[in-house]
């Protein structure tokens, strides 16, 4: 791509991310959210990073297929379920993806 | 005792490392989709927003538009309005403080911030996120110098380890039957939505999952 579209997107996506991520907290001011929100807060941590995790091991653009991610993920998350440390978990779906691409 | 500026660091050292690897692989891809490395490092210092910027460059790679490439990042960034709900009333002062403030939000920050209490913590928030920072940039600058040598970051798996990272912080975040049904409904919703609706919708639409939290236990 040319210097000028990747300056182009450079600084559109900045303005784009800018924007968003003002939206929330300039729209509401300092007012408090009602306290029945507390709910909602505490459980938008486990909706999104599913949903984060879903389309990144099991979704190749918009189509859903299984790949050696999927497998490192899902060793790495038995370790983890039964106590691994995060760096752990991390290393082996690492370790466990590059052998499987490596084997097949 | 109110955590420092340096508990945020140190939270988020871990997470520093994990996106230092992913800003790598985003580094390589900006050379494999021709983008001059120079705004390519820029894209990391302006926009930080990983997932973002590589579905941008996702588009480019594929022949998109540039304005296809920004509709892109901007859907993949939708997950951070409800994210900015969440975390607005913890961000005191004039909108132009409050706006500045909204931009340190990334996503481990709902976890790695959170008080406890409903609310976030703006030191753990402010820490966190300048390690990430830092990581991002930094990951950024080796892929985009050292691409050519490193070669395929999937050869060596590296594509595993932010997904395993997210996976470690949920798990953690799974302690109730409520937390356990939000969270396997919102997999489902982006799970149904993959095939049919433009990538970051998926996410966005999982996060109505957790209005389930409205309803009084």
């Amino acid at each position: 791509m040319s210097t000028s579209a990747a300056i182009v997107l450079v600084l559109g996506a900045s303005v784009i991310t800018a924007v968003i991520k003002a939206a929330g907290p300039v729209a509401l001011g300092g007012r408090d959210l009602p306290e029945r929100f507390n709910g909602y807060i505490a459980l938008l941590a486990p909706a999104l990073f599913t949903a984060l995790i879903v389309t990144q091991v099991l979704a190749d653009g918009d189509e859903l297929g299984v790949g050696a991610d999927t497998a490192g993920l899902a060793v790495a998350g038995v370790a983890l379920w039964r106590g691994a440390s995060m760096v752990a978990g991390v290393l082996i779906a690492a370790v466990t993806t590059a052998l499987l691409r490596l084997v097949f | 005792m109110r955590p420092t500026f340096r508990d945020g660091l140190r939270a988020g050292l871990p997470v520093a490392l994990a996106g230092s690897v992913l800003a790598m692989s985003f580094g390589v891809l900006a050379g494999d989709v021709g983008m001059p490395g120079w705004t390519a490092i820029l894209m990391s210092v302006i926009v930080f927003a990983g997932s973002a910027q590589i579905a941008a460059l996702g588009i480019i790679g594929a022949g998109g538009t540039l304005g296809a490439a920004l509709g892109a990042a901007a859907l993949m960034n939708s997950r951070f309005l409800p994210m900015g709900v969440a975390f607005a009333p913890s961000l005191p002062g004039g909108p132009l403080k409050r706006a500045a403030q909204g931009q340190t939000v990334v996503d481990v920050s709902l976890v790695i911030a959170e008080d406890g209490k409903g609310g976030f913590d703006r030191n753990l928030l402010f820490g966190s996120t300048a390690a990430q920072y830092v990581g991002w940039v930094t990951g950024t600058i080796v892929g985009v110098l050292a691409g050519p040598v490193l070669g395929d970051p999937k050869a060596l798996g590296l594509d595993a380890i932010f997904p395993a990272f997210f996976l470690a912080l949920l798990i953690g975040e799974l302690k109730t039957a409520r937390a356990r049904g939000v969270a396997l409904a919102g997999g489902l919703i982006a799970l149904v939505l993959i095939p049919v609706a433009p990538a970051g919708v998926p996410v966005l639409a999982a996060s109505a999952a957790a209005f389930y939290g409205l309803i009084r236990p």
